[in-house]
Order: structure tokens, then C-alpha cells, then sequence
């Protein structure tokens, strides 16, 4: 059997978030990638902010599509709903289950195979639509399942494992997501966990799509010399632009950092995110200065990172659509039929 | 054809030839409702192109004091008023029929028929004489033929200006210029011709209980009454006007009147495949969810069908059925789905499909389509056609029972999995091959994870061949249950004890109804049996025991219907005979008499 839980084991030291929960409650079943893989990096980023930020792991959908990085839904939060659909279509599923039940905290997890080709429509227009999910993509520029064919990430340029160079263009899920009308882009390096558990807690709590885009390496298929997406070209290269961080509403946002010329701002729910610039003319609220920068760096063959471009006043996908504030899928039938002296007085018209 | 001494009161097909975008539709169900409001059975039939003007387009009118709905092969009034179709819609004209055209422009004589009475009125010059408007001029020709045909036909003049004052009741201005247009064309047909023609109406009582209603509203209805909250859609010719008769519904139903909120969520979704996408979602997480589509729509959606069916979500797909292959012909009918609706998707699968025979069992059948597919959990599909979906039908007024209380089917709330030891989402707990399943957002110790990949009967991955085919196994036990489940087959003996059986489904009901009495006037006697879903019931096995030769009508070329019983029932292959119609148009009663006529005449010389 290939699927493989992971052994309880409880400490009396282990640390407990408010709810009581400690970071093996939100872990999952045991990871089958391979020993090294920047997806299981990813994986431990993210149970560490669902911990931080204490969410109830049943409140959570945790869904993906197919490949290597689609698996990882089943490597965290063992205590929520967890849904593996077809290639490219988790943001269809999304859709969905957000428009059946508005509250559910979303989280997606897809490849660049998943979500910049075979999935790159669904990809553009939960960007669109806003649809308030976490959209994390496990980028490694590789179809990994598939033994190492390029992915429409690769980097011009790159070498495959056999040597082979790609000679198309990338596709930047970051710089595309902006100029899709995204609401919220970023970018981050799976080697990098203080960077990017700070990134996905403001992520879940942007009100809308959240695009993260991170750089994590496949060691099997593409970490060798001359690939763009390896452990080694990525520490060499990828430059911290911003770095952001959640503030909850309990905590002081005068907390023990040392956050230096930071900039405040409230989320809807009460928290804050905490941006600092590491760059000082970098203009996060600007689209246009977002993909200026982004291509400048492109050129020198610089892996940007951080988060790229916000939005947080954009309209969400439910307040586009005027949803009621109750759950759909929570409505009593009542609340829905209209009933039989309704359905007489329509007929009338139709006489 | 029809004999001059036959009876021709309220028992025949206009028929009218315009170019479309001219505003003819408004005029031609002017004419249809005041038939139906003088208390005449009567049907409509849109023969529309896939354009929006200038290509011609023809609306065809059936009044039948027998209530039969069908089409038929004759034309007894031909309204042309297309020139472009003129020599062909002549030539369709039955003999003894009449032709209306109007002799603004007059025609050559060469196209005359000496067994047709042909109807000159100068439409367009008395309208133009009335009215100055260009766009109402066009309007107003349409109007006026309407009034000529009451004149000639008797249809009863106070009921149409009922009609009008209802229609533009708050725009009084409107109903002047159309009732001066129906007078023109009224008075010039009793000033100059032999008024009223054989071919008339006269008021009847048949149509009182009855409503007009096309199919799609008819499901959309359905949708709303049965609590569908999530509607997720691609546009596609011709199931959109069932979602845009949902939107319609519920903006009148479900929108808060003080905050403006919504009870519902409709996603145009960027394609079929996001759109299945977004139905199985909203299905998973809990809602009554659904699409309307067509045929290639089903094509698209296959992937997520399978997938659904493999992971057992609920879901409401609707297929109102249009030509196929390929983008075929998308403003036509056929019944062409049934495979690739039956078996979506790769791998073993295989698809509940509901089958309704007009708009109210579309209103019936929506509404157990989501009942079936919650308690089922897997996709239902409800196969309808342009036929039905778009053409307005008179039907039994639609019912709701206020009691009615959607089936969830199997769910395990919090306090149920609190009893529970151990939660397994795809274990057959009572045996009928149905597990239990719960919702997102709801309790920690019923969370699962959703695959499609293999997986066992606890919800775990597995490539283990034991455990994977135990679970295909018991989704096969769950078809059987499905056969219990859906809507029975609908039996009409004959008086008579006969060898002969018919079996037809959908749209083709009428026309095999029509045909059962001509047949019988023949002395040919025929059991029918009107399939409503599939998988099939016993009923239907036992009707292919009980005769020894069935017809099988479809209206598709490769006889779909007749492929699945093969498949699916223990049947000799040739005791079930084809009869088939697929060019597009809907199947009329003659052909289905005159081919089942013709076989046992060969049979009975064989």
C-alpha cells in the first residue's frame, strides 16, 4: 500500500496553538515525493502556518490537480477535506465548493505543468474571477511524474537532465497573474521557509485569489548544472524584493522584529499584513511598476521574490456576485422553493 | 394528405416562412396563444437557423382538437413570407392547402400550384400606408398577417386583443398600432376572399388546465423548486435559455429584497470542462448543483463525469440534445447523446440518465434528478432536446407538492460521526452498494480525501488490485440500486393481446402516440412503452419478453437507444426493429405509422 500514515507520536513538551492543537495535528499522511524534494519543504512551510495562525483544520479544503505537487494535499492537514481532481481543473473545483459554502478556507496546490499549461485557462480565471483561495504553485520548471519532459516554466535556455536545452519562452505564473487582474502576486523559494510561511498567512488571509509562486527544486529530474529551477541557481539567484508577514488581530503589531521602514495594513478580518521593502523604490500597489521590475530582473537572470503586487480593496468573487452571507449548501429548503401558490401565479403568464 | 370532406376544424399546421431578426416570433405566438386561448390543443415548432437575422426561418403551428402534438407531414396553411423560400415553402403546401404571400411584390406564375389556393394580400402596402417607422413597418407586416389569418380562419378576434392588452399592458400606444395591424389584415381577408376557409378554428374547451411552456424553463423551474443553489454554465445553443430562465426565476425568488443578496450562485464558466468542474465541486461541498449543456458540451465534460462518477459526487448535468457530430447542427433536434451521455468518460463507467418526454416531465424529472443524484451520489443526467427544450409545448398545468422534502441521501452530519468509531467514505455500510459521505467544513473525523485515482474502500490511495476492484465491484452493486431508483418506464396496452411492442423515449412520444391510433384504425394493435431513464427497470426487460417484435423509435441515425438495450437487457437483436429519424427536424406521427405499417405488411407476406 502506497498510502502511508505517519506514527502519533505526543510529547509532553510539544508546543500548543490557542486552540490547543500542536503542529503534528496539522500534518497529514506521510509524503512519497522523493528524499530532497521542494515540495515537502513547502509542505512543512504550510503546516506551520496553519498552526501559527490556529485554524481549525476542518475548516479548511485543501485541493490540487495531478502531478508531483498536486500529491502534497494529502501531506498536510489530515483533519480537513482533501480533494485531488482531474489535470489542470482544481480551480474549477474551487470555484465550486467556495460558491457552495463561502466560509471554507481554501487552499490550492498545483504545479507549473498543472496550472501554466494543461491547466492554464482554469489558472487565468480563478485569477479573474477572485475567488478567495490560496493558489500555491510548486514550481520546478519539470513534469516530474512523467520522468523530466520541460514544462512551460523552464526557462529559456535551461538545460534538461540529458542536456537538452529549452529554447521556448516561460511562462511567469507571477507576472501573468498581474497582468490578469490578480489581486495578490508573490513569489518564494521552497528553501526558504522564513520567507515563505510569512507569505502564505497573508496569503490565506487575502480576501481574494492568492497567487504564490514558488521556486522549489526537483532533485530528481531537474537539479542539475544548467537548470534554472535547482537548489544551487536559485540560492545564487533569487532576490528578496519585499517580505511580508500576518499580524493577527490579538497580537501587537509592535512585536519582537525588527521590521525596520514597514508598512501596516488591515486586512478585512481584522488582522494586518506587515510589508517591508527591501528594495526602497519597489511599489507593491502598483501593477505596472510590479512588471517593470519583475522583467528587469528577468533579464539579468535574477529569480525575484517576495510579494510582488497587492490588492486587497479588488471584489471578491462572492461580493461580485451578491452572495448571501449564509452558506448556500446551509439553506433550508424553505429558504429556496418559493412553493406551490408561487409556482400557480407563474402559470398564469403562461396561458 | 387530406380528403376535402375530412372534417378540418380545428385540425391543422400553419405554417410561416420569414426571415429571422424581423421581429416574425412575437407574431407567430400571438397566433399560437389565441388558438390555446380559444381552447384548441396546439403546439409550436421553431425551425430556426443557427444566425441572428437575415437567414430564413419558419414556425410551424399545429392545432389538433385531439390533442395530438406531434408533427405530421402536412402543411395546410402556408404563411410565405420570405421570398427567398418561396418556390420550396409552395411546394411543401399539402394538396387542398392554402398559400398567404404578399403581393406587394407578386409573384411569377409560373410557381403556382393548381391544387393549392394561393392568398394574395399586400402586406406590406397596407401596413406601410399605416405606419411610417421603418423598424415598425417590418414589426407591424407580421401583426397583419395574423389579423388576415383570423379572418380567413375565425380565430376569435376578442381573444387576440386580450392577448395584445396583456402584452404591452404598460405600453398603451402599442396596443393601437397592433390592433390596427390585425384589423388590416382582418378586414382585407373578409373583403376579399371566401371567409372563413375549410381550415378554421372554432373555440373548444381542450386546452383549459393546461399552460404553454417551453422545456428548458420547464428544468429551470425544476432546478428552482428542487433547491439548486449552484448553477455553473458555458453558453451553448440550445440549453441557454434554461440557465437564463434560472437566473430570471431566481432574481425573482431568491434575491433579498432589502440587502439585494443572493440565495443562489450562477458562475458563466470559461468552458464546459470548468463548468463540470465547478458543479462537482459545489456538489462535494454540499449544494444542489448543476449545468446545462449540449452535446458538445458532454464531450468536453466527459473527463469530470468519469471523474465524478469514480469519486461518487452528486451532480445535475442537463444535455438538451442537438444535431451532432462535431458542432453538427446546433438549432436542430435529434436524440444523438445517448452513448456518449451513458458512458462519459474513459474507463469502465456509466452515467444515470433521465429521459423527458416534454416540458412538464422536465419540470418532474429536474427535480428527481437531483433527488437521485444525492441519493446516489454520482452525476444524473437529464437528456432533453431542442425539440422540447425550445419549443413552447401545452401541457397539464405543473404541480407542486408543498410537503416535498429534497433526498440528501447519505450524509453524516457532526453528531452522527460522534457515534462512530472510525469514518470509512467508501464503505458499503447497508449493502446497497451506497457509502456515506460527509461535507467539507463540517468535522475533523470525517474529513477524506477525494481521488481519482485508485483508491480503497477506506478513502486511502491504493494500487493494490484486491482493493481496487472492490470498489469497482460495489459501484456496480450501486447500478443495480440505481435501477430501483430511477422513474419507471410508462406502459400503454392496446385493447387488444399483440405480439407488438413499441418502445420510443423523449421527444418521440407524440408522434408514436399519434401513430399507436392510426395504426390501430389500420388493425395493427401495439403495446407501448415510454422509457424514462436508464439504467432500465425490470418493466422493461419483462416488455421485450412479452413481444415478439419491438420497435425501437429514435431519433438518431445509429440507433443509440436500440445499441444500449443490447447492451443492458437480455434481448435477441432481431426481434428489436429501428425506426429512425435524425435530419434534424422533429420526428413526425407519419413516419413512424407508415414504417411500422410497412414492416408488418412484410412480415405478413413473408
Amino acid at each position: 500500500m502506497t498510502w502511508i500514515g505517519k506514527p502519533k507520536v505526543d510529547w509532553s513538551g510539544q508546543q500548543r496553538n490557542p486552540l490547543g492543537l500542536t503542529i503534528r495535528d496539522y500534518e497529514g499522511v506521510m509524503s512519497t515525493l522523493c528524499a530532497g524534494c521542494g515540495h515537502d519543504s513547502v509542505t512543512a512551510a504550510l503546516v506551520q502556518a496553519f498552526w501559527e495562525m490556529a485554524i481549525r483544520p476542518e475548516q479548511v479544503i485543501k485541493l490540487s490537480g495531478i502531478g508531483c505537487s498536486s500529491k502534497t494535499t494529502a501531506y498536510f492537514l489530515g483533519g480537513a477535506h482533501g480533494f485531488n481532481s482531474v489535470h489542470g481543473r482544481m480551480p474549477s473545483i474551487a470555484t465550486g465548493a467556495l460558491a457552495a459554502h463561502r466560509d471554507l478556507i481554501a487552499v490550492g496546490i498545483s504545479g507549473d505543468g498543472d496550472s501554466l499549461s494543461i491547466g492554464m485557462g482554469q489558472f487565468a480565471h480563478a485569477v479573474r474571477r477572485n475567488i478567495n483561495l490560496l493558489y500555491l504553485i510548486e514550481n520546478n520548471g519539470v513534469y516530474g511524474l512523467t520522468k523530466g519532459q520541460f514544462s512551460a516554466s523552464a526557462d529559456s535556455g535551461s538545460k534538461s537532465k540529458h542536456g537538452v536545452e529549452s529554447r521556448q519562452q516561460a511562462i511567469d505564473a507571477v507576472a501573468t497573474a498581474i497582468t490578469l487582474g490578480g489581486s495578490f502576486a508573490a513569489r518564494s523559494f521552497s528553501g526558504d521557509k522564513k520567507q515563505l510561511v510569512p507569505l502564505i498567512k497573508a496569503g490565506l488571509s487575502h480576501p481574494g485569489c492568492a497567487i504564490i509562486d514558488v521556486i522549489s527544486p526537483c532533485v530528481t529530474f531537474n537539479d542539475h548544472e544548467g537548470s534554472t529551477k535547482s537548489y544551487a541557481f536559485t540560492r545564487a539567484h533569487h532576490e528578496a524584493v519585499t517580505e511580508a508577514d500576518l499580524v493577527e488581530p490579538a497580537e501587537s503589531i509592535e512585536a519582537d522584529y525588527d521590521w525596520g521602514d514597514a508598512v501596516n495594513v488591515t486586512v478585512h478580518d481584522g488582522s494586518t499584513i506587515r510589508f517591508r521593502k527591501l528594495e526602497p523604490d519597489y511599489d507593491w500597489s502598483s501593477r505596472a511598476a510590479a512588471l517593470q521590475y519583475l522583467e528587469k530582473h528577468r533579464q539579468r537572470g535574477e529569480v525575484v521574490t517576495g510579494l510582488l503586487y497587492r490588492d486587497a480593496d479588488q471584489p471578491d468573487f462572492h461580493s461580485i456576485a451578491r452572495t448571501a452571507r449564509q452558506p448556500l449548501r446551509d439553506m433550508d429548503h424553505d429558504q429556496l422553493c418559493p412553493g406551490s401558490g408561487a409556482l400557480e401565479s407563474l402559470q398564469q403568464r403562461l396561458r | 394528405m387530406t380528403s376535402p370532406e375530412a372534417n378540418r376544424v380545428n385540425d391543422f399546421v400553419i405554417k410561416i416562412a420569414t426571415v429571422n431578426g424581423t421581429g416574425s416570433a412575437s407574431a407567430n405566438s400571438l397566433l399560437m396563444k389565441s388558438l390555446f386561448r380559444m381552447g384548441i390543443p396546439v403546439t409550436g415548432k421553431n425551425l430556426f437557423p443557427s444566425n441572428i437575422q437575415g437567414l430564413p426561418t419558419w414556425y410551424e403551428i399545429r392545432a389538433n382538437r385531439d390533442g395530438y402534438n406531434a408533427r405530421t407531414g402536412r402543411v395546410d396553411v402556408m404563411v410565405a413570407m420570405n421570398a427567398q423560400t418561396y418556390a420550396k415553402d409552395l411546394a411543401e403546401v399539402s394538396p387542398g392547402g392554402y398559400l398567404i404571400y404578399d403581393s406587394t411584390w407578386p409573384r411569377a406564375r409560373q410557381l403556382e400550384r393548381d391544387d393549392v389556393e394561393v392568398i394574395d394580400i399586400p402586406l406590406a402596402e397596407m401596413v406601410n400606408g399605416q405606419f411610417s417607422k421603418p423598424r415598425v413597418r417590418i414589426l407591424m407586416k407580421n401583426i397583419a398577417y395574423v389579423g388576415a389569418l383570423c379572418g380567413l380562419m375565425e380565430i376569435d378576434l376578442g381573444v387576440v386583443r386580450g392577448l395584445i392588452e396583456e402584452t404591452f399592458s404598460t405600453k398603451p400606444g402599442l396596443i393601437d398600432s397592433n390592433m390596427q395591424a390585425i384589423e388590416l389584415g382582418f378586414d382585407h381577408a373578409r373583403r376579399h376572399f371566401r371567409c372563413p376557409l375549410p381550415v378554421r378554428a372554432e373555440s373548444m374547451d381542450a386546452s383549459k388546465g393546461h399552460v404553454l411552456i417551453d422545456g428548458n424553463q420547464a428544468a429551470a423551474l425544476g432546478c428552482l423548486y428542487a433547491g439548486a443553489t449552484v448553477g455553473a454554465w458555458y453558453p451553448i445553443t440550445p440549453s441557454t435559455s434554461l440557465m437564463d430562465a434560472f437566473e430570471r426565476l431566481c432574481g425573482e425568488f431568491r434575491r433579498d429584497p432589502e440587502t439585494g443578496e443572493n440565495r443562489y450562485c450562477i458562475v458563466q464558466a470559461e468552458d464546459e470542462l470548468a463548468a463540470a468542474g465547478m458543479v462537482i465541486g459545489a456538489g462535494w461541498a454540499g449544494a444542489r448543483a448543476f449545468t446545462p449543456t449540449s452535446g458538445p458540451g458532454i464531450s468536453l465534460m466527459s473527463e469530470f463525469l468519469g471523474f465524478a462518477y469514480y469519486t461518487e459526487i452528486p451532480a445535475v448535468f442537463f444535455d438538451i440534445q442537438r444535431v451532432g457530430p462535431s458542432t453538427g447542427m446546433p438549432t436542430r433536434t435529434q436524440q444523438c447523446d445517448l452513448l456518449a451521455a451513458a458512458f462519459a468518460s474513459h474507463g469502465d463507467t456509466r452515467h444515470p440518465l433521465l429521459l423527458p418526454a416534454d416540458p412538464a416531465e422536465c419540470f418532474e424529472l429536474s427535480v428527481a434528478a437531483f433527488d437521485l443524484a444525492e441519493r446516489l451520489q454520482t452525476p444524473v443526467l437529464v437528456l432533453s432536446d431542442l425539440d422540447i427544450g425550445m419549443n413552447d409545448w401545452m401541457v397539464p398545468e405543473l404541480c407542486w407538492d408543498d410537503g416535498y422534502l429534497p433526498d440528501r441521501g447519505k450524509v453524516l452530519d457532526a453528531e452522527a460521526l460522534d457515534k462512530l468509531d472510525v469514518f470509512h467514505r467508501f464503505a458499503d455500510i447497508d449493502g446497497d452498494g451506497i457509502p456515506w459521505r460527509t461535507l467539507p467544513g463540517s468535522d475533523r473525523k470525517g474529513a477524506y480525501f477525494v481521488r481519482g485515482s485508485g483508491h480503497n474502500r477506506y478513502g486511502g490511495y491504493t494500487e493494490d488490485a484486491e482493493e481496487y476492484q472492490d470498489v469497482v465491484d460495489r459501484l456496480m452493486l450501486k447500478w443495480q440500486t440505481a435501477r430501483e431508483l430511477v422513474p419507471a418506464a410508462k406502459l400503454c396496452k392496446a385493447d387488444h393481446h399483440t405480439d407488438i411492442g413499441i418502445l420510443a423515449f423523449g421527444s418521440s412520444h407524440g408522434a408514436v402516440s399519434e401513430a399507436l391510433d392510426r395504426l390501430r384504425e389500420s388493425g395493427i394493435h401495439a403495446d407501448y412503452l415510454r422509457l424514462r431513464a436508464f439504467p432500465f427497470g425490470h418493466e422493461v426487460q419483462r416488455f421485450l419478453d412479452d413481444h415478439k417484435t419491438v420497435f425501437v423509435v429514435e431519433q438518431n441515425r445509429d440507433a443509440q437507444m436500440r445499441s444500449l438495450l443490447m447492451l443492458e437487457a437480455d434481448v435477441e437483436g432481431r426481434k428489436l426493429v429501428s425506426i429512425l429519424h435524425y435530419n434534424g427536424l422533429p420526428i413526425p406521427s407519419d413516419a413512424v405509422t407508415e414504417r411500422i405499417r410497412e414492416h408488418v405488411r412484410k412480415e405478413a407476406a413473408a
